[in-house]
Parts: structure tokens; C-alpha cells; sequence
């Protein structure tokens, strides 16, 4: 085992991660430990744009994009972090494109900007063109671009290293940041890395899902470290499913493509989103999209010999235009259907895309042991946070957005902790439970396979609580959740070797899914509402009487038993100006 | 308003294709060279026989091993479609991601060789030593160049300006370029194509200050000169970048000092 000290640690390396490092390495000694190399992270995938009111190509302001976020987030959204998101946005984007950021532009040489879905004019009376965007790789120059700039700083990384525990240290009553604990893939070795302040910026749980467009390596590591040091979870039951994946596959198409005027159409070639969304139409926000689809699918409108998906129709856009604007979704459908997206229409699904919830924290970034204490030295951004700024439904190029203005918030506050705060002490055995989980799972002779359970949970999963969930949906998905947590102790692995031992590290990301989709379904059963991307077709209403509220869910384990259950707790959510509203697109 | 029939709605061959319902497997081998110095100092070439749709992608073909037959088999991997540049390897002796080349797309007839990229040190499998390679990115300094004051907006760039470097901006850093050049498997000191790439993305761009000094660097005796134009780049670069033109760019840059 080896022991590291740093100021600062980072826990990931995509767009939050690494906007974050670049502050927190100018004021602070810090490190970067990240389970892919850099440029790997899925900020990279992200297509359409970033959202900020630049009004370069029509008249915007940050008023209009606050209110859209709050409306986008059914009123679940804190309006105080909506507010500081939508004003900092226009600088986050000016930041980016002074580090070299090659957004498309105007005639007049200024960053273009483009429609997307839920961002209106004048609180909601048409389309506003807001999304600054490169192609249809936005979040690709964003990643190029920060980590570009992490060279230009010389930002020390620690590739391939996995963090698997998150060390607390009680000083004076209080529980505090004391490190992490890190696996490192290329020899097994286990590394303590002793830190003032710790950022989570390790992204999201997708991969719980089937039909999804995240990585593989989606696999919630940072919610999970936390969690089962009973740090609570937000608002897990908000998962947004984006309306355009590639039928079956789960790729992302992005809503820059409905932005760019592409159309959704059912079997008949019907525009069916007039009837759900008579004004915004395509470009109401994803839940009420997502919903729409797979109620045409329902009523029997789906295309294709199974009628199980719909169409994203690009034929009547010039395919000028599709090469500029959107090169890289076409090439999809290309390579992936076999598809010419110029002449024929693209078959589409909703596909399991950002989870709203996650850690908890305040505007700066700190992360809450409760509704309002904070963990002194710990951070978390992007993703993996909860802010919460994306409410019940994220609205689209508002993560590009979150990452670098919470990302760069956080780098900046953790850093300057950092400076006011010496060590905490570690804890003895710092490494115990990180050694003893891998070495469970090297050893274990269980007859149980990583593989099997992952698709068990996954098909689980998107059969009971993806767009539609109802009371025994999401019952049967508790149930089989805890079975498989059962069998989960029976796992084992094939590779017993300590060199680059992805087969053990897959058995861990599983351990940390199994209980994100258990807190994910636990907090939805208990929400007897539907709002945002949590749609409860037993409680088809908001109700801002019970439920206007975040859930914050906690692990108990009975210390007498060891048994292991979830709390549910909830939180107010921070309104300033906006009052809650009957939503309509 | 508009409900329009979909033009061609139904009747594109390959629409029906794509369309078609139940998955059909066909049985494909994947001789797959393997390398675990804690087993062995040998490498050994292993073959599987596994069912598979064609229209899987051969990521999904080695998941199938890892995940059914053989956990040990390693590789890296994380989008799956072809952005993160984590699976470049060599199918069937071209450089390629695995995620982005589907089972139908080469001959399932015959034995489907894969193996790591060249040039690099071998690690375990498939995985390989990226330092080098991401050193040589680093020695270009691939970040934005510029003097003065920074403006309060944007700096304005016109969309000419902007188009002039926008094939090199698509580099997701793979090494599939890098690892399939002559030159590069000959000689450790060469900066290789991926790093020239980067440089290239900088020196054109309207907006950098640091053309001169990228230049200098690539002027070097393992700087761009050793280029011998094989083309191997261009044609295993899974982003469609014109590789071959942008050093040449380079080339040419550094003999007329105009970009």
C-alpha cells in the first residue's frame, strides 16, 4: 500500500473533473485520479451544445434561461443554483472559447448559437436559438479543450486509478474529508491519498440501465463511495431517458438534430408531437418527449415489423446542412443502421441518457451530511452531484453547462479549504475496506457470474422503472434488486491476477449499480407523484402539496444484524421568484 | 398541419434492413493474441468461437468472451461508439476500433485476427503502454497560444478561419494512426502522426500565437521531416481525418513560414 498527501484530489477526469482541476491546480498542490485516461470520460459524447444567454444571434437573457431551467426541472429545481447556473453560463462559455474551444460561427465571426429543447424566449413563447455548439461534438472540443488546457497547466494525473472508498475522520463531532482510497488497474496496488479536500466528479449510473446511451464505465463509483459511508443520495429517482437513441443500440442522436428541424414521425408519418406539445412540438423537453414516443408506441403508431420504435426524420433537411451542423449522428446511423440518414428516416428510442440525482451540495460545490450541514473538505460536480439544478428533467446542453460552472465553483472552493485547513488525521486502517472487498471478490469460489446479474438488473431495470413506472412496477423491481444483491455476494471472478484486472473491477461497478438501483427504486416508490422523468402512471398528477420536495435517502445497517435498509428523508426546495406552474410545451 | 407520408417511407431496401426483427446469428472465430506476463512471457494466439448478430459490433464480440467464456481476456473500452478512442486495435491487421466495426463489415467467414496496436509495449493482452504516445501530444504543446490581453467577449474568428483546421479538431487521441505508421514502429523518437495532428489543429487555427514555436519543434530531426507519406494514417484513422494532407500542411508550413 502507498500512501499519498495532496491538497486537493479529484476523483474523475472528464469535463467537471478537469474544469475543476484546472482551477485547483493553480491555487493548490493537486491530483487528478481518474479511472480512464482523460480523454476517455462520456463528456466526450455529448453532442448538441451548451447552453448560455449570449444573445449573439437573437435577444436572450439569463433571466429567460433561468426560468426555462426551473419550468425544464418541473419545479423540483433549487432557483438559487438555477439562477447562478444561467448567469455564469455566458462566462463559462466565453472561458472556453478563450482556451481554444473551435465553437461553429456567425457570419460576423461570433459563436453561433442554435435551438434546443425546453429553451424559449420570454418564458415560453417560442424556440430560442441559446445552445453555443461545435458541430454535433460539443462535448468533445469541451473535453479536447480542458484537458488541452490541464497540459497547458500541468495538472498531475493518475490514470487508470480506481477510487473505491471515501475516508471520513470525526474531528470535534464532526465528520470530515480525511482521502480516498484508490485501486490502480496496472498492478493491483492500493493507493491512500491523504487530501484537505476531496472533489467527486466521476460522472453517472446509466449502465444500470439496458437501452442506454452511457459508457460502459457509467457505473455510479463516486455516489456509491459516499453512500456507503452514509452520506446521503438526492433525488435518485429522477433519471431522464433522451427521446432520440438509436433503436436498440441506445447511441445518442442528439436534440440538436430536432434543433437543426429535424421531426419525430410515428408509423403513419404523422408529426405526432403537435398533439402532445402544440408550441415547443419536437422540442418540448425530453421527459415530455420520451413519454410521447413510447405512448404512440403503446397505442399501437410504432414503426418497424415489431412497431417497437418511431422515426427521427432528417430527409427534408439539405444535406449541406446535415454535413455541417450534425456530421457525427448521420455517420451513426451510417455505420450502426446502415442507414442513409439523407433519404430515408433514422429509427429511434428513448434511451436511458442522465441521472438528475446524486450527491447532494450546496452552490460551492460542498457536499451535505444532511438537509443543511455540510462534510467540511468535500466536493462533488457534474454528473455525480445533485445541486440541484436539473430538478426532476435536465434540460438539454445544461449539463455541458453544469460541469464547467459547478465544476470550475468547486475547483475554486476545495482549493481555497484547502489553504485555511490543515490534515485531517487518516483513519487507522484507512485501506481495510477496499482490501478486504478485492480480496473477497479475487477469492471467491461463488458460482454466481458479474455478467448474468448485470443483465438481469439491467433488463430489470428498463422493463420497471423507465418512462412509465407504476406502484407494482416498481415493487417487482425492489424485489428483484434484492435478490440480486443476494446472489451478488455469491459472485465470482475469472481473472485472479493483480495486472490490469478489468474483470475484478467490473464485479465492483456492479456491487456500486446494484445499490444506486436500489436507492433509485426505493425513493421512487415512495414518490406518489409524477414529475419531470419520474412518471407514475398509478399518480399521474404533480403534487406540490406532498411532493415538492427533494428525497434524500440514507444507508442504515442495524448494528446488531448487519442488515442493510434505506431511509428517506426529504429536503425543501429553494424557491426565490418563480412560482410553480401548470407546465406546457 | 403537417402529416405528410415519409418520403421513401417503408421502402428504402436498406431501411427494411435495418428494421429487421429477430436477431439471426451467425457463428464467427476470433483468434485473439494474447499476452499475460504474470502466466507466461510468451504471447500465444487463443481462438474462441462464439455466436454473434453481424450487425454487432466487434467490442460486442470480445464482451461475449470476456463476459461468457474467458473473464481474464483484457482490453480497454467505454462509449462503444466510436468518440472515446479507448479500443483502437488491430482487426484483421488493420488498425481499427472495435466498436465501430461491425462483424458484417469484414469477412465472418474466416478466423477474425485481433490483436493490440503496434509500436507500443504490450501490457497485458490487448491494453498497451499509451505514455509515450501521450507524451508526444504533450510535446507539441497542444493547447492555445496567445499574447496580450485576453478581449472581454469572444475573440471573433470567421467561419472560413474557423473551417481551415476543422478536420484535425475531430482527434480523439486513439493512437490508431500513431500505431499504424512505418516510422513510428522503427523509431521510438518520432512524434508520430497523432501528435503532428494536434499540432496542425493549433498552427491553423486564426486564433493562436504559437505557430512558430510548434513549428521548431516539428522541424527537429524526429519531427515531421520523417514522415515517408505511407498513408497507413489516413486510412486507419476511425474519425475520417485526412491525416496525411495535415502533415503535409506542416511540411509545407515550415518551408513557406505561412499558415
Amino acid at each position: 500500500m502507498q500512501i499519498h498527501k495532496y491538497d486537493t484530489v479529484i476523483v474523475g477526469a472528464g469535463g467537471a473533473g478537469m474544469r475543476a482541476a484546472i482551477e485547483a491546480t493553480k491555487r493548490s498542490r493537486t491530483a487528478v485520479l481518474t479511472k480512464l485516461y482523460p480523454t476517455r470520460s462520456h463528456t466526450g459524447a455529448a453532442q448538441g451544445g451548451m447552453a448560455a444567454a449570449l444573445a449573439n444571434v437573437e435577444e436572450d437573457n439569463w433571466e429567460w434561461h433561468t426560468f426555462d431551467t426551473i419550468k425544464g426541472g418541473d419545479y423540483l429545481v433549487d432557483q438559487d443554483a438555477a439562477e447562478i447556473l444561467a448567469k455564469e453560463a455566458i462566462d463559462a462559455v466565453l472561458d472556453l472559447e478563450k482556451m481554444g474551444l473551435p465553437f461553429n460561427r456567425t457570419p460576423e465571426g461570433r459563436i453561433d448559437q442554435r435551438r434546443f429543447g425546453g429553451h424559449t424566449r420570454n418564458h415560453g413563447e417560442a424556440a430560442v436559438r441559446r445552445a453555443c455548439y461545435a458541430a454535433d461534438r460539443t462535448g468533445h472540443m469541451i473535453l479536447q479543450t480542458l484537458y488541452q488546457n490541464c497540459v497547458k497547466e500541468g495538472v498531475e494525473f493518475f490514470n487508470e486509478f480506481y477510487v473505491l472508498d471515501q475516508l471520513l475522520t470525526e474531528v470535534d463531532g464532526v465528520k470530515r474529508s480525511a482521502g480516498v482510497v484508490a485501486y490502480e488497474l496496472a498492478t493491483g496496488e492500493i493507493h491512500v491519498f491523504q487530501a484537505k479536500a476531496v472533489i467527486y466528479a466521476s460522472g453517472g449510473t446509466g449502465k444500470f440501465f439496458k437501452v442506454t446511451s452511457n459508457a460502459h464505465t457509467l457505473t455510479g463509483d463516486g455516489q456509491a463511495a459516499v453512500y456507503r459511508r452514509g452520506l446521503p443520495l438526492e433525488d435518485m429517482e429522477f433519471f431522464q431517458f433522451h427521446p432520440t437513441g438509436i433503436w436498440r443500440m441506445g447511441i445518442l442522436l442528439t436534440e440538436g438534430a430536432r434543433g437543426e428541424g429535424g421531426i419525430l414521425r410515428n408509423k403513419d408519418g404523422e408529426r405526432f408531437m403537435e398533439k402532445y406539445a402544440p408550441v415547443m412540438k419536437d422540442l418540448a423537453s425530453r421527459d415530455v418527449v420520451s413519454r410521447a414516443i413510447y405512448t404512440e408506441i403503446r397505442e399501437g403508431r410504432g414503426c418497424g415489423p415489431e412497431g417497437d420504435h418511431v422515426y427521427l426524420d432528417l430527409t427534408h433537411l439539405p444535406p449541406e446542412q446535415l454535413d455541417a451542423k450534425l456530421p457525427d449522428i448521420t455517420e451513426f446511423a451510417r455505420t450502426y443502421l446502415g442507414i442513409e440518414p439523407y433519404t430515408d428516416p433514422i429509427p429511434i428510442q428513448p434511451t436511458a441518457h442522465y441521472a438528475m440525482g446524486g450527491i447532494p451540495t450546496n452552490v460551492q460545490g460542498e457536499v451535505l451530511a444532511d438537509n443543511t450541514t455540510v462534510v467540511p473538505g468535500l466536493y462533488a460536480a457534474g454528473e455525480v452531484a445533485c445541486v440541484s439544478v436539473h430538478g426532476a428533467n435536465r434540460l438539454g446542453t445544461n449539463s455541458l453547462l453544469d460541469i464547467n460552472v459547478f465544476g470550475r465553483r468547486s475547483g475554486i472552493a476545495a482549493a481555497e479549504y484547502a489553504h485555511a485547513h490543515d490534515f485531517v488525521p487518516l483513519p487507522d486502517n484507512p485501506a481495510e475496506l477496499v482490501v478486504s472487498q478485492v480480496e473477497r471478490l479475487r477469492e471467491s469460489t461463488g458460482t454466481e457470474r458479474v455478467a448474468d446479474l448485470r443483465r438481469e438488473l439491467q433488463e430489470c431495470m428498463d422493463a420497471n422503472v423507465m418512462v412509465f413506472r407504476t406502484e407494482q412496477t416498481i415493487k417487482t423491481a425492489v424485489e428483484k434488486i434484492g435478490e440480486l444483491r443476494e446472489r451478488y455476494r455469491n459472485v465470482s471472478v475469472q481473472d485472479k491476477g493483480r495486472r490490469f484486472n478489468t474483470d475484478l473491477l467490473e464485479a465492483v461497478e456492479l456491487g456500486n449499480l446494484l445499490d444506486l438501483a436500489e436507492v433509485m427504486a426505493v425513493s421512487a416508490l415512495a414518490r406518489k407523484e409524477s414529475r419531470g422523468g419520474h412518471y407514475r402512471e398509478d399518480y399521474p398528477n404533480r403534487d406540490d402539496v406532498n411532493f415538492m420536495r427533494h428525497t434524500m435517502a440514507y444507508r442504515e445497517v442495524d448494528e446488531a444484524t448487519g442488515a442493510e435498509s434505506i431511509r428517506l428523508d426529504y429536503k425543501p426546495v429553494v424557491q426565490t421568484r418563480y412560482q410553480p406552474m401548470e407546465r406546457k410545451y | 398541419m403537417s402529416t405528410p407520408t415519409l418520403q421513401g417511407h417503408g421502402h428504402s431496401s436498406a431501411l427494411d434492413a435495418a428494421e429487421a426483427g429477430a436477431a439471426h446469428l451467425i457463428t464467427v472465430t476470433l483468434r485473439v493474441r494474447r499476452f499475460n506476463p504474470e502466466v507466461s512471457a510468451d504471447a500465444e494466439w487463443v481462438d474462441y468461437r462464439i455466436p454473434i448478430d453481424p450487425k454487432e459490433r466487434v467490442l460486442d464480440a470480445l464482451h461475449k468472451v470476456k463476459w461468457e467464456i474467458d473473464g481474464t481476456l483484457t482490453f480497454r473500452r467505454s462509449c462503444a461508439h466510436g468518440v472515446c478512442g479507448s479500443d483502437a486495435m488491430r482487426i484483421n491487421g488493420r488498425n481499427r476500433l472495435a466498436c465501430k466495426t461491425l462483424i458484417k463489415d469484414i469477412n465472418p467467414e474466416k478466423p477474425i485476427t485481433i490483436e493490440p496496436i503496434k509500436g507500443l509495449t504490450v501490457l497485458k493482452d490487448l491494453v498497451v503502454d499509451m505514455d509515450p504516445f501521450f507524451q508526444a501530444y504533450r510535446d507539441v504543446m497542444p493547447f492555445l497560444i496567445t499574447k496580450g490581453n485576453e478581449p472581454t467577449r469572444e475573440r471573433l474568428q470567421s467561419a472560413e478561419d474557423r473551417a481551415r483546421f476543422d478536420d484535425t479538431t475531430k482527434c480523439i487521441l486513439c493512437a490508431a494512426c500513431t500505431s499504424s505508421c512505418p516510422v513510428y514502429w522503427n523509431d521510438g523518437q518520432y512524434f508520430g502522426p497523432a501528435a503532428i495532428v494536434n499540432a496542425h489543429r493549433f498552427i491553423f487555427d486564426s486564433r493562436d500565437e504559437g505557430g512558430e514555436q510548434r513549428l521548431e519543434i516539428l522541424n527537429d530531426k524526429d519531427g515531421v521531416w520523417r514522415c515517408r507519406t505511407t498513408f497507413n494514417c489516413t486510412d486507419a484513422c476511425p474519425r475520417g481525418i485526412e491525416v496525411t494532407k495535415a502533415i503535409a500542411e506542416v511540411k509545407r508550413a515550415l518551408i513557406t513560414r505561412r499558415y
